[in-house]
């Protein structure tokens, strides 16, 4: 089993750990519904470390990623802004999502997911054929401190990042010493990205709990994402899936002149299911993924499924074929008998507030 | 994990209490709630409901995952926990004090029959 540095402080907190992609992660710390509240209303913090940041270096480093992502880094000028964007494949299929971050010309860096990252270098590095170095930086630490305090609490634990860190927009990312922070990401709160060498790990954690940051788990990361209709690479998407069938299509650029790997598929594809969110309007379990939806429209399947502690309601991203619209009714199967849910736009929740 | 000398259990994780009126109370074990994790959701069976030994009668659904609850012995629904329902999380801070349902057995030997408390442990070690 596969191991961050924050292993130890997380089995001193008494997490409850399990395999996430041969990594050995909690799970929760005895509360995974107390952990997503503590997000919502306060901070929280995730550790992220088994997710892979890769650096993109060389002069050839913005047109290589400009051909890899299917959102265009042309957008990038500014160091320090980030892009969310998909890998396709040439079918269009979603190799993996991600987040590049331009730190400067000749350089930048890419956090990909955890199940996904030697896929993801393998499929990168025969793509770059040396147009770009790829540098997998294993020897640094991530953590995601989130929530409507966050920001407040990283900078009364960790001072020395306030001065590079307090004029951060959202969705940019600024070094501060040997720590690179991000005002991004995975839970529709605000918050921060801190990106630190490995060694460095273990005291961010604890000064950051110090200061009143809960720690979370996977399992309050996954309703956190789900609530702000974040999709989940390997549930909500894969290879079988395009951008245009799973929510994304805001964030492939097709109208330029830019190639891309999968742009020709895309253009080609007239899409036949979309994604929406469900909520459950009776108490009649949980949704989950796999389960199948009927309608007026025809049949499709959820996604993801949970059990939304700020809803206090079942909720699910859904694969549907098109035609249906928010506000619509629509039949769950769940366990054997059918259920009426509620057709909704994602996300259901952002910065606190309900939205649906 | 807590496992009271003085109830009955089942290999699937239920306990089993005999009430002086006769009847007796089913829930699901402290090891069971915790396996499962933080509860959301609870479907109990009808009163009157009769029901055979190990049919499935109730769910318990998790954070994580949908699971039956079967009945330990044959017998009627008496009563339920209806409280559970508004309240599901009861079940994992008192896995002994949160009972779904109550049952007057058909026959009360089978109680004997269930696995006691060091019996129990040994299954799941």
């Amino acid at each position: 089993m596969l191991h961050t540095p924050l292993i130890d402080a997380h089995r001193k907190a008494g997490a409850k750990l399990v395999d996430f992609a041969g990594w050995e992660m909690p799970l929760h710390y005895g509360s995974q519904i107390d952990e997503h509240h503590a997000v919502r209303r306060g901070a929280g913090m995730f550790d992220t470390s088994h997710m892979l940041a890769i650096d993109v270096e060389g002069t050839g480093a913005r047109a290589f990623l400009s051909r890899a992502l299917a959102n265009d880094v042309g957008r990038l000028a500014q160091p320090g802004r980030a892009l969310y964007s998909c890998m396709l494949n040439e079918r269009g299929g979603i190799l993996d999502d991600l987040i590049v971050y331009f730190l400067r010309e000749g350089l930048f860096r890419a956090v990909v997911n955890a199940a996904t990252a030697a896929k993801d270098l393998a499929w990168l590095g025969a793509l770059a054929a040396g147009a770009a170095q790829l540098r997998p930086r294993r020897e640094l630490a991530m953590i995601a401190v989130q929530g409507p305090q966050a920001r407040e609490r990283t900078w009364s634990a960790l001072p020395a990042l306030r001065p590079a860190s307090e004029g951060l927009a959202p969705f940019c990312g600024a070094q501060a010493g040997d720590t690179f922070v991000a005002r991004t990401g995975y839970t529709g709160e605000d918050g921060f990205e801190l990106l630190m060498p490995a060694i460095s790990a273990t005291a961010v954690w604890q000064r950051l709990a110090q200061a009143g940051v809960r720690p979370c788990g996977l399992g309050a990361r996954d309703t956190l994402r789900l609530e702000a209709g974040m999709n989940l690479y390997g549930q909500d998407m894969d290879e079988s899936v395009t951008p245009l069938e799973c929510g994304l299509v805001w964030s492939v650029e097709l109208a330029s002149a830019r190639e891309f790997v999968g742009k020709a598929a895309l253009a080609a594809q007239t899409p036949a299911r979309t994604r929406l969110g469900l909520v459950l309007e009776e108490r009649a379990g949980v949704l989950r993924a796999h389960q199948a939806v009927h309608g007026a429209h025809g049949t499709g399947e959820v996604t993801s499924g949970t059990f939304s502690p700020t809803l206090q309601a079942s909720i699910a991203l859904a694969r549907l074929p098109l035609g249906y619209a928010p506000g619509e009714r629509i039949e769950v199967e769940l366990r054997g008998k059918r259920a009426a849910a509620r057709v909704v736009r994602p996300p259901f929740v952002r910065h606190g507030k309900i939205l649906v | 994990m807590n496992v009271p000398e003085n109830l009955k259990y089942t290999a699937s994780h239920e306990w089993v209490r005999a009430e002086t009126d006769g009847t007796v109370s089913i829930g699901i074990t402290d090891h069971a709630q915790d396996a499962l994790g933080e509860l959301v959701y609870v479907e109990l069976p009808e009163v009157g409901r009769k029901l055979g030994g190990d049919e499935a009668c109730a769910v318990v659904e998790s954070v994580k995952a949908a699971s039956d609850v079967y009945a330990p012995l044959a017998g009627e629904v008496v009563a339920t926990n209806k409280a559970l329902a508004e309240a599901p999380g009861e079940i994992n801070k008192h896995p002994y004090g949160a009972w779904l349902f109550r049952l007057k057995p058909s026959d009360p030997a089978t109680l004997a029959g269930l696995l006691d408390a060091a019996a129990y442990r040994k299954s799941f070690k």
